[in-house]
């Protein structure tokens, strides 16, 4: 609460006002000295911005041709140099940069991601940079004011502070409740935003209350395939918080090494399984499925072509090569459990050789 | 209730505190017993920012103008600055409407307005509203003292709605600042603008964006919008307050004005620094020490870290401006103060200007590379603009045709002949020098040491310094005539000071009005007149901006010497002129003297017998 609204509250009845005490009012003295200030004429946002800026990254990685930007935004999330973004093509291949606020420049590790949300978890060999505290105290509330950081369009380079643009919630909402219109996997609640940040590269921007404090996080470019309308939106901190503790602690197995695991004699394969995936001809080619083998187990269980493998056993199998060397951990007597992508919808699927 | 009537020391804060309190019960009292119902509830620092915010606001409406092409070519907006009328726009506004346009204001009127001045490469314009001298104008502030976060509106005509007159108003923040847009082709680049997300649509270029207290911060031009089309999407941009300000003197003049290059260009090395990569030897840069491999430190005062920045800062500076360059070498700092050159040749700005190129920017020659900032045409426009027609005075209204004066390499001669005018009207003041063609005779001493004497007639110079006899004969070519030695042709430059305040410029030679430029030794802006006579490379003379007292001159014989700048100072009135008893001279970078003049006469010029 800012003080003005204390001072003016109408519900200040002047009878109890008058009861007040001196102790009461010397809390209130208190308070009116330390509450943040918003004074007319004064009520820039530039203090909390430059607060906020330092904890901001630009992140660099595949795409650049027309329609794919090879960058997208992020943020600091870990006195440890972790990076939370989403996850997207950006982060398709193994030079993922890491450009922090004040320009250093950092080649980055892909250390988990949650695909149902959404987001990635990226590290840096940095620890003297700003972050965000993860939980919140309190979640905002349709009409409350925010403030949307991002690298929209790639307008900073090097040390050049993010993008800022100003608005309000305009709802909090299920992005489910227009099942079918926008093509994501994530389906759970957003906050609709009247600030424009649907634009490229503001994915994996920060969304904040007044007070600069994380609230959300800008949402990969959405458009309403019925009316053509982009959505400018962001997903809750309090939906991504026990994500994100998971994904940086290593409780989530997507992310754990392979050390200490032993390969079975006879393992899984996409052939014994009865598919094949596209040529693998990039560093990280998706594990799209190109086709399936008619009687096999894949076709019983209803792979079809253009899924798009992203998890076998909640362990990341996003790329061909992934993909088959976990399958290769896998005994082939053993059932698995590939977590696919089928146009906007997560699909898990169970394969087991009889 | 009060009882105590007889304060200790003791109780003195707890008397404090309760005072306040009291003072605090009180508002808090005052505010309670308002009438119920919703205004009731909306604090009072509430509703008087909101009056404050409207006042602001009505304010800098009424200095907004709605421009419309003749013609029906589109139109866009614009900003009246001077109560006089002169109003700033964008080039690509101005483009398609020639050098007149009809521009309506709050108030409800239609003004014809003319051109004054083009700006392509900064995508500015200058036009003049006509019919008022007490325009409601908009003031220039500072933009370097904006920051991201700061509140801000823009007022404009969008979509170019303001069929009424009465202009649109968008509210938001500055979203960035010192943001670098790059060109589409060479013109139309935007170097340290203003990004806001305040809606910025089509029609809404030329406008003005204001701060929160209403003053101008910069005019919109442009936006991101990529596969958004061509509606707002929260990043506009504004091209910034004090890029104008650097221009405005320039674009009043009349001229198609260039921005400025250093001469060199720079990259960043593979340990971070911004170092040169490339250095033209014809460049002033070069001349006064600069190579390839330093390390650019810092600009016009501003310290550089990227070769964004070096653009940036370097793009808020017009053709012919020095400015100060630190550079690093071998671990030493050097700083020197360097003219600027030109971006573009005087002819391949005017083939720009008149061609088509600037409506068809090129694709980005690198579309992958990660910094993806595809260049962004022509803002906002509803329909494709057609190749521009300057129409022919012939062709306008009477009273508008006489302010119109074609001529190439300007927007509007007209005003370079008004500003001509304006300040020999004013330098005249200081003692009419026409009939004084006789010997001028100068002794005086060097602080340096030692005593000089000159002798200025019409066909030679002749002087007497402590390192020995100087000698310019006039009658020959000047270019070479370095007099004295190590000075860059101080002589000659006297030479072209004396026939200048006695021939005045309309038989001094080719001469015209530059502008307003800094010089080297002295803080602030000078009008320039820049003249050509004899060979001699290129004479500025400098002019104060108030006075009109003709104060120096920087001149340059030839392109392989580095010129001579005359400062004046210390005027005296020596029967009805006001003669210089202080007279500087720099070569270069170098002081070359400094002379205390203690002895001035006039000769009276021989008659010729018939």
């Amino acid at each position: 609460m800012s003080r003005r609204f204390f001072v003016f509250d109408a519900r200040h009845h002047p009878n109890r006002c008058g009861a007040a005490n001196k102790a009461l009012w010397l809390m209130l003295l208190v308070f009116y000295l330390c509450a943040p200030s918003q004074i007319p004429g004064d009520d820039s946002y530039a203090r909390t911005i430059s607060g906020v800026q330092p904890k901001m990254v630009k992140i660099y990685g595949a795409g650049g041709i027309r329609g794919l930007e090879a960058y997208q935004s992020g943020l600091m999330i870990s006195r440890s140099g972790h990076v939370l973004t989403v996850w997207s093509y950006v982060l398709d291949t193994e030079d993922v940069v890491v450009v922090l606020n004040d320009g250093r420049k950092f080649q980055s590790q892909l250390i988990g991601a949650d695909p149902r949300l959404g987001i990635a978890i990226l590290k840096i060999e940095s620890t003297e940079t700003p972050y965000f505290i993860r939980q919140t105290s309190k979640e905002p509330e349709a009409g409350d004011r925010i403030l949307a950081f991002s690298n929209l369009y790639g307008v900073a380079t090097g040390n050049e502070p993010a993008s800022v643009l100003h608005g309000t919630i305009s709802a909090r909402t299920q992005l489910a409740a227009r099942r079918g219109a926008f093509n994501t996997t994530y389906k759970g609640p957003v906050f609709i935003l009247d600030a424009m940040t649907n634009n490229p590269g503001a994915a994996g921007g920060a969304l904040t209350d007044r007070q600069g404090n994380l609230v959300g996080l800008l949402g990969k470019e959405l458009r309403n395939s019925e009316n053509e309308i982009w959505l400018n939106y962001a997903i809750p901190m309090s939906v991504l918080v026990d994500s994100i503790d998971d994904l940086i602690a290593g409780r989530t197995p997507s992310q754990a090494a392979n050390t200490d695991r032993k390969k079975p004699g006879q393992a899984l394969s996409p052939t014994l399984l009865g598919f094949v995936l596209i040529p693998d001809v990039l560093d990280k080619t998706p594990a799209f499925v190109d086709s399936v083998r008619n009687g096999s187990v894949a076709a019983r269980m209803k792979l079809q072509p253009d899924d798009l493998i992203l998890f076998a056993n909640d362990r990341i199998a996003s790329t061909c090569k992934q993909l088959v060397e976990e399958l290769s951990f896998i005994d082939r007597i053993d059932p698995v459990t590939l977590t696919i992508q089928r146009g906007q919808d997560l699909v898990d699927i169970t394969l087991q050789l009889p | 209730m009060i009882q105590d009537h007889h304060w200790t020391e003791n109780d003195a804060s707890h008397r404090w505190v309760r005072l306040f309190s009291t003072s605090l019960l009180l508002v808090c009292l005052i505010d309670s017993y308002r009438p119920t119902g919703f205004a009731a509830e909306i604090p009072a620092l509430v509703r008087n920012a909101e009056q404050q915010r409207i006042r602001v606001i009505a304010k800098a409406k009424a200095t907004a103008v709605c421009i419309f092409a003749r013609g029906g070519h589109g139109g866009g907006s614009g900003v009246v600055i001077s109560p006089d009328g002169f109003a700033l726009t964008n080039y690509h506004v101005v483009k398609p409407a020639g050098n007149y346009m009809k521009c309506g204001m709050d108030d409800g009127k239609l003004y014809d307005a003319i051109l004054v001045g083009l700006d392509p490469t900064g995508d500015v314009a200058l036009i003049k509203l006509l019919g008022r001298d007490d325009f409601p104008y908009a003031t220039l502030t500072d933009s370097n003292r904006v920051r991201s976060g700061d509140w801000c509106f823009a007022v404009g005509n969008p979509f170019l709605l303001a069929t009424d007159f009465h202009p649109t108003v968008t509210y938001g923040i500055v979203s960035g600042v010192h943001r670098y847009q790059p060109p589409a082709g060479t013109l139309l680049e935007y170097t340290d603008c203003i990004q806001t997300d305040a809606s910025i649509n089509p029609g809404n270029s030329g406008g003005p964006l204001f701060n929160a207290a209403g003053e101008l911060i910069g005019v919109n031009g442009r936006g991101s919008f990529e596969k958004r089309g061509r509606v707002n999407v929260g990043v506009g941009y504004a091209i910034s307050s004090n890029q104008i300000r650097h221009f405005l003197g320039y674009l009043k003049s009349g001229r198609i004005v260039d921005h400025a290059t250093l001469g060199a260009t720079v990259a960043t090395s593979d340990d971070g620094r911004v170092v040169v990569s490339n250095i033209l030897d014809s460049s002033d840069a070069y001349r006064r020490g600069l190579r390839f491999g330093d390390e650019i430190v810092a600009f016009a005062g501003r310290p550089i870290s990227t070769v964004n920045e070096f653009k940036n800062v370097l793009g808020i500076y017009p053709k012919g401006w020095n400015a100060s360059v630190k550079y690093r070498r071998d671990g030493q700092e050097f700083e020197m103060i360097t003219r600027l050159m030109g971006v573009h040749s005087r002819r391949e700005l005017l083939g720009k200007v008149q061609g088509p190129s600037a409506e068809n920017p090129q694709p980005d020659p690198n579309p992958k590379k990660p910094k993806s900032r595809q260049p962004e045409p022509e803002p906002p426009k509803q329909q494709p603009m057609p190749a521009p027609k300057i129409p022919d005075p012939a062709t306008l209204p009477p009273e508008i045709a006489k302010l119109v004066q074609l001529r190439e390499g300007y927007a509007n001669y007209y005003f370079n002949l008004e500003n001509q005018k304006r300040i020999w009207s004013a330098t005249v003041k200081h003692g009419d020098f026409s009939s004084s063609k006789g010997q001028w005779l100068f002794a005086g001493v060097l602080a340096a040491g030692g005593e000089v004497q000159i002798a200025l007639e019409d066909s030679r110079i002749l002087a007497q310094f402590p390192a020995g006899p100087a000698v310019v004969d006039t009658t020959l070519d000047l270019d070479q005539q370095t007099d004295p030695e190590g000075s860059g042709g101080f002589l000659a430059a006297l030479h072209l000071w004396r026939r200048l305040l006695t021939s005045g410029p309309d038989k001094f030679g080719e001469l015209f009005y530059l502008g307003t430029a800094p010089t080297p030794s002295q803080p602030g802006l000078f009008d320039v007149l820049v003249g050509t006579y004899n060979v001699v490379q290129e004479t500025r003379f400098l002019f104060d901006t108030t006075s009109g007292q003709l104060v120096g001159m920087e001149m340059s014989l030839n392109d392989t010497i580095d010129r001579c700048d005359v400062m004046f100072s210390e005027f005296k009135n020596l029967d009805g002129l006001q003669i210089p008893h202080k007279i500087g001279v720099r070569h270069g970078n170098q002081l070359f003297a400094t002379i205390e003049v203690n002895h001035f006469e006039i000769k009276s010029a021989k008659v010729e017998q018939p």
